[in-house]
């Protein structure tokens, strides 16, 4: 397999407009991190971002930080974090779920709309992402946005690179809005709620006018062992006032403890990474759900009377996290069949090639929405030949 | 005088009595407004200087006939401008005399509001300010607020992706928006998203966010609501220099403090408001800024003294804070008059680029020199947040050409925020206003990469097809 790191934007431009006129698929990718996510495709030639590297903007006062899209994404925490700033959509890092290792990329976060427990507050990667640069099927550099946050010139391009699986243009270089770090995070903790009791509390806490940045619950085997936890950030003195009427709030749910410091952190984390539902080497396939809050616990009970199921919530109730077991269809048939009776749609996350290759990994389109998608993926690639077939058979 | 409409099909025009006969067929009898009279209504929308009649305004009440009228335009080539509220700035409600224009502001009720998920669904033609009053009574709210948002409808918001004065804090239009029915111009109807976050697959709800009615008709929108904080109150802060204020701005930010609002006015923009609401503004001062934020009453103030100990080193003339309600409404009516105020001193045109803000005292510099060098003058108001900036360019319609002069300055105001790494708009659209500008932000790959994408929904160019994208070198997909 040929692969390639184009070294700036007019060598990715040269390298994908020869591939465009043999006709050549390409993988575009960047450390290979999540290769094992979305469905696997096989090519011939392989383009990496990797030799796009470094912060091209950032301007702390204007909150906005541009970079090449192979900047890993560490650098970008750590050149935030020197002005006490941060990417405000809590990207998740996938490395502990898929047991893979090396340097995410920022391209990727980018292309593949990453988000974490904040997304609920701040917006997801595709709120923050504010440009991009990339190279569309034809091989032509092209721009959409810019490096300000208030920007509705022409088509919203960015949106549709934000999540498009490096489907529709390789990118080389993306643009984001920044917050500052909060000065403190506390989180309020509840104990032994079930699930339908814990989305109740969350909905009242979400539904509060006290700024929530993150809303889960852990169920536990046994119930006493579940965990319910509502997050607040922002100036000490302002989080003292909201964690009070906050506990006053929520009192019909129980007590509530405040749990702050590293252990709290280290739960976030792990909540932001699923790694809460499971680690690597497990044997089991992960399913992310998007639903309506309130809708969480009917969907994750058609769920598990059917099938053995594990799960826990984000995002007030509005993001299920599943693991089933790697039989049959991996609970495909009964997850979208609740998906589409109550609303939303259902990612398979992790599961071995073979699976990913059978079962489809996005939700399945409305024909409409796949007329739109199709003549969508042509405007971009119309030889086919950017990441063919990673998000859907024939695309 | 001097943006161009496409000559009309006159094909079209003498197919008039034939093409009113088929929309007949599809919508009851009151939603299809013919009489010159009555259309004149639908001339034009907050572009005054431009006006056009259209063959025809339909009303429908349903999703259904909106989809007839399209699939029906469709199939005769017949052009078809979508409408809201027609209070667009830049425009994109402006008709074309061989289109008809679509209005969606009948299908105006909220379909349901669900509190516990903090969504609500409406039909496009509600009012912005009507989707937080029908949520007010829980003490929620709709946090996009455009400063037309008491007429505006949600149809024009999602087109326009509008923004407002909150936005630092709550994000635009596409950041608020959950779900939408769209009908395409064959007629399909097609539900994107829903009341969850993020939908599968491509982001098409981000796409047709801002898309200026050119890729379909919105009738129904899921929206997030949110809880109102428990209060929100502002200081005032007076500077001698544009660059103090430029820099107290950033010190705020840098700080770790994003106020939830945070607005800039300058001298000529302080001294019109001043005169017309008796706001009790500094008239000494270059710059001006009213810094918002919200929670309690002790937060607020703890907010508001970390601010105004921020602003200290930056020697501010005058620093008032607000201390109730009534000072709070003191402060902000300046500001909200803005428009009308200066509507009173003079005819103005209101231009609407973004920078980056650590240009301000440049931009704001150079757009002076440019008025001055028009014989005109321009007051300033400022989303110093989020580097969205408001120059009224300020002219009078009764001296021949000055309308014309007041339009190229705009034009060079919004060149130059382009140069300084901004953009040509930053809530009010393209429309026809900044259409033939688009060139100096893109270049002809970037454009025609977006003319493909609008291709693939409106291959003939029938909806709005005057708007956005410059006349020349149109691409037909």
């Amino acid at each position: 397999m040929n692969s390639f790191s184009p070294r700036d934007e007019q060598d990715a431009s040269a390298v994908i407009a020869e591939a465009a006129a043999k006709g050549t698929p390409l993988t575009l990718m960047g450390n290979g991190t999540k290769a094992a996510m979305g469905r696997p495709n096989q090519t011939e030639a392989s383009v990496s971002s990797v030799g796009l590297s470094g912060v091209t903007l950032y301007e702390p006062a204007e909150m906005v930080i541009g970079a090449r899209s192979g900047t890993p994404l560490s650098e970008i925490v750590a050149t935030l974090a020197e002005k006490n700033q941060q990417l405000p959509f809590e990207p998740m890092d996938y490395r502990p779920l898929l047991g893979t290792k090396g340097e995410p990329t920022i391209g990727a976060v980018a292309a593949m709309n990453i988000s974490g427990p904040r997304r609920i507050m701040a917006g997801a990667a595709r709120d923050s992402l504010i440009g991009v640069r990339f190279i569309n099927g034809r091989g032509e550099a092209v721009k959409s946005g810019g490096r300000v946050m208030k920007n509705v010139t022409g088509l919203d391009l960015v949106k549709l690179q934000a999540g498009a699986w490096g489907t529709l243009g390789f990118l080389t270089e993306v643009t984001f809005k920044v917050l500052p770090k909060p000065e403190r995070v506390s989180t309020l903790l509840i104990r032994g709620l079930d699930d339908v009791t814990a989305i109740e509390a969350l909905s009242a806490a979400l539904g509060s006018p006290f700024d929530v940045t993150g809303a889960a619950h852990l169920p536990a085997p046994d119930r006493l062992g579940a965990r319910t936890l509502v997050r607040l950030e922002g100036f000490s003195v302002s989080v003292d006032y909201r964690l009070n009427e906050l506990r006053r709030l929520l009192k019909g749910f129980g007590t509530a403890d405040i749990f702050e410091g590293r252990g709290a952190d280290a739960l976030w984390q792990s909540v932001r990474d699923a790694t809460v539902l499971q680690e690597r080497g497990s044997d089991r396939a992960v399913w992310r759900v998007s639903t309506a809050p309130t809708k969480g616990p009917d969907l994750v009970a058609r769920v598990a009377t059917t099938i053995d199921a594990q799960w826990f919530y984000d995002w007030g109730g509005g993001l299920v996290w599943i693991s089933t077991p790697l039989i049959g269809d991996l609970g495909a048939t009964v997850i979208r069949d609740a998906t589409k009776a109550l609303g939303g749609h259902a990612t398979l996350v992790s599961a071995p090639d073979s699976e990913r290759s059978r079962i489809d990994v996005f939700e399945p389109q409305t024909d409409a929405v796949t007329m739109l998608t199709r003549g969508i993926k042509a405007s971009f690639d119309p030889a086919g030949i950017l990441n063919p077939g990673r998000m859907y058979a024939g695309l | 005088m001097s943006i161009a409409f496409p000559k009309p099909d006159e094909a079209v025009l003498s197919r008039r009595s034939e093409i009113l006969a088929g929309l007949g067929r599809l919508v009851a009898p009151e939603a299809l407004i013919v009489s010159e009279d009555e259309r004149r209504a639908f001339e034009t929308d907050g572009l005054t200087a431009y006006r056009q009649l259209p063959l025809a305004v339909v009303l429908p009440s349903t999703t259904e006939e909106v989809s007839a009228v399209l699939r029906f335009c469709r199939d005769h080539g017949v052009k078809v401008v979508p409408r809201g509220a027609g209070t667009s700035l830049s425009g994109g409600a402006i008709p074309q005399e061989d289109a008809i224009v679509l209005g969606v502001a009948k299908m105006n009720r909220v379909l349901e509001v669900d509190f516990k998920n903090r969504i609500a669904r409406v039909q496009s033609g509600i009012t912005n300010l009507g989707i937080s009053q029908a949520v007010a009574h829980e003490g929620f709210f709709y946090a996009p607020d455009p400063s037309s948002q008491l007429a505006c409808t949600i149809a024009g918001n999602i087109a326009m992706n509008s923004g407002g004065a909150h936005c630092l804090k709550y994000g635009v239009t596409t950041n608020n928006l959950l779900g939408v029915t769209l009908v395409l111009l064959d007629g399909t109807v097609v539900q994107l998203g829903g009341d969850y976050l993020d939908s599968g697959g491509y982001d098409l709800l981000g796409l047709i966010t801002g898309s200026e009615g050119q890729l379909g008709v919105v009738t129904e929108a899921t929206v997030r609501i949110l809880r109102a904080a428990e209060g929100a109150r502002p200081a005032l802060l007076g500077f001698e220099r544009v660059e103090d204020a430029g820099a107290c701005v950033a010190a705020i930010i840098a700080a770790g403090i994003i106020p939830v609002a945070l607005e800039y006015m300058d001298r000529p923009a302080i001294q019109i408001c001043e005169a017309f609401a008796h706001a009790g503004y500094p008239l000494d001062v270059d710059a001006m800024l009213i810094i918002e934020v919200e929670g309690s009453d002790a937060e607020i103030d703890d907010m508001l003294r970390r601010i105004v100990a921020i602003a200290e080193p930056f020697r501010p003339k005058t620093v008032k804070v607000s201390q109730s309600e009534a000072e709070s409404a003191a402060i902000w009516k300046g500001r909200k008059s803005a428009f009308g105020a200066t509507g009173r001193v003079a005819d103005y045109i209101c231009m609407d680029g973004t920078i980056p803000t650590g240009q301000l005292p440049y931009v704001l510099r150079r757009i002076d020199e440019i008025a001055k060098s028009y014989g005109l003058g321009v007051a300033n108001v400022f989303h110093a947040g989020d580097g969205n900036l408001h120059p009224l360019v300020m002219f009078n319609t009764n001296k021949p050409g000055e309308m014309e002069k007041a339009e190229a300055a705009g034009e060079d105001i919004l060149k130059l925020c382009v140069e300084v790494g901004g953009c040509l708009t930053g809530e009010h659209g393209v429309g026809i206003e900044k259409r033939d500008l688009m060139t100096y932000q893109f270049n002809p790959m970037d454009l025609e990469q977006q003319m493909r994408v609008r291709g693939v929904f409106d291959p003939g160019w029938l909806l709005n097809p005057a708007k956005v994208f410059p006349l020349e070198g149109r691409f037909a997909a």
